[in-house]
């Protein structure tokens, strides 16, 4: 079995507001997606972020440590949210990540773990 | 000799290296002892002869070599990598065969091509990625040759297949046949490299530097491996038919002084009438199959050509028919863009016209073709004016001397208004 980091993708900035229509049916669909996941056994862990506006970026050169607000990568394109699963191969991973795209209703990164 | 050694490893190679990945568990082992196998054989072959079944001598060979190479690394560094390897990969395989009992490979040879096939064309893989492996570990094509058949250089080839491999083995690609489910999407992409490698090969025949590898022949020399493999897959034929009729045309396509004919002044005497059968023959095949596909219907289009003797003499009426049904398996730009093409030839350059107009051109802004069929029409519909301009659009995308000697001679031809 080999771990997998599935990393779901926003284009702009999001705001968390789960009272629109649109949010509750992905909320809906992922909760569906995850409840299999942990009936099968590919679930081994997961979670939603908070916007990139709630970021802090440390950073250590020379063993002086520093702080600064906002993501670490001034990009448009943010990660708003992951799950790490097990699979026994790249194909069944990629079907898991297909699913799992459809249900969160984005696009989503496949990338296998280190050592995993 | 030499010959004989060359052609027994382009024949052997994809076959070996395809059952060792299995075997050993790893691409660039597998390569490797392909590679060392091959050398040994050219030096025993020249004092005793080819052997009487050189693929089993190179795959026995092979495996050799990869077992006392993981020997000497297991003693050297990293006891528990191979240790894993073995126990990982060996035991995955569902049917380890009698090495020694070479008949009993064949079958598994033949899955394990198929194996390859799919993984080299792995959808997580970019195109010129798929392409780049399918030659080196199926076509048995060296990375030099590659490179020079797709004009980058050696480096950069080399670069693109580690980076290949190292993110199918990273990612834990497996080596086996998709699963029904899977297999239609799965063929689409090995069917997809193989053509792409063919239409690579076909455009870059004018101006081809001395040595370098014809990349139209090993495209249907994988054709035929990839129809052999999957017999009973209609899409697997239509492109191998597909891939036969055009190079059919291939001797009639550059005329005496090097420049391109294009279809309609053909010298059609010179088509190759032998791939024209065979070609005929696959599709009468895929007919009988009833299940129409987008390089069945290419295929079929390309055979309405080859029973024309000219092109007033084709069909016209069928090749319009045709691209209409091919519309709706391949809705896209490029095919309404032939499909109007033909209406012209069918109904004249007005209708041609029309139909061009309809298409969302968007799309086609960049491409060529679509500017050099439009001066055509206009020109042949008495627009000159627009018709230059058309000419200008086209040329300027234009980067084979060929074709831009061509459309600069259509450009001149013009009659002024």
């Amino acid at each position: 079995m080999a771990q997998y980091l599935l990393s779901v993708w926003h284009d702009e900035e999001y705001v968390v507001d789960f009272t629109t229509p649109d949010a509750q049916r992905t909320v809906a669909q992922v909760g569906a997606f995850n409840e299999e996941l942990q009936r099968t056994g590919a679930w081994v862990f997961a979670g939603g972020l908070q916007p990139t506006s709630s970021a802090t970026t440390i950073r250590c050169s020379g063993g002086n440590v520093s702080m600064t607000d906002g993501p670490y990568a001034e990009t448009k394109e943010q990660m708003g949210g992951f799950w790490v699963i097990e699979a026994p191969d790249l194909d069944a991973a990629l079907a898991l990540a297909k699913r799992a795209s459809v249900a969160c209703e984005g696009p989503v990164e496949i990338r296998p773990m280190e050592g995993g | 000799m030499a010959d004989d050694l060359d052609s027994v490893f382009r024949r052997e190679a994809g076959p070996c290296t395809a059952t060792l990945i299995r075997i050993l568990g790893d691409i660039d082992l597998a390569e490797d002892a392909v590679a060392e196998a091959f050398a040994v054989a050219a030096a025993n072959w020249k004092v005793h002869g080819i052997p009487p079944n050189p693929g089993g001598w190179i795959m026995l060979t092979a495996r050799n070599r990869a077992i006392d190479r993981i020997r000497r690394e297991s003693t050297r560094d990293g006891r528990q990598k191979t240790a894993a390897r073995l126990q990982g990969d060996l035991m995955n395989s569902d049917h380890n065969p009698e090495l020694d009992d070479l008949d009993a490979l064949v079958d598994v040879v033949r899955d394990d091509q198929l194996r390859l096939m799919f993984l080299c064309c792995h959808p997580s893989l970019a195109p010129d990625a798929q392409v780049a492996l399918t030659l080196r570990l199926l076509g048995g094509l060296q990375t030099a040759e590659i490179a020079r058949a797709f004009l980058v250089p050696e480096a950069t080839m080399a670069q693109r297949l580690v980076r290949a491999k190292r993110k199918l083995r990273d990612n834990h690609a497996p080596y086996r046949i998709p699963s029904e489910a899977d297999l239609p999407d799965r063929l689409d992409a090995v069917l997809g490299a193989i053509y792409l490698v063919y239409t690579e090969g076909h455009t870059a025949t004018f101006g081809v530097a001395l040595g370098r590898v014809d990349l139209s022949v090993e495209a249907i020399r994988l054709g035929r491996v990839l129809g052999q493999l999957m017999p009973d897959e209609p899409e697997a034929t239509g492109l191998l038919a597909l891939m036969l009729l055009t190079q059919a045309r291939q001797p009639a396509r550059v005329g005496a002084d090097g420049t391109l004919v294009r279809l309609a002044e053909q010298d059609r005497t010179g088509w190759d009438r032998s791939l024209i059968e065979e070609g005929h023959r696959l599709v009468r095949a895929c007919l009988r199959w009833n299940q129409p596909g987008s390089y069945q219907i290419q295929a079929a289009i390309a055979a309405v050509h080859a029973d024309a003797s000219s092109s007033d003499d084709t069909d016209w009426s069928q090749v319009v028919a045709l691209y209409d049904q091919l519309l709706t398996f391949s809705p896209n730009a490029v095919v309404a863009l032939n499909r109007a093409i033909a209406l012209g030839e069918l109904r004249g350059p007005a209708a041609g016209l029309a139909a061009l107009e309809a298409v969302d051109a968007t799309s086609l802004a960049d491409y060529q073709p679509y500017h050099a069929t439009r001066a055509d029409l206009l020109s042949r519909a008495g627009l000159p004016d627009d018709a230059i301009a058309a000419y200008d659009e086209a040329i300027a995308l234009t980067t084979n001397a060929t074709e831009l000697a061509f459309l600069q001679r259509q450009r001149r031809s013009i009659p002024h208004a």
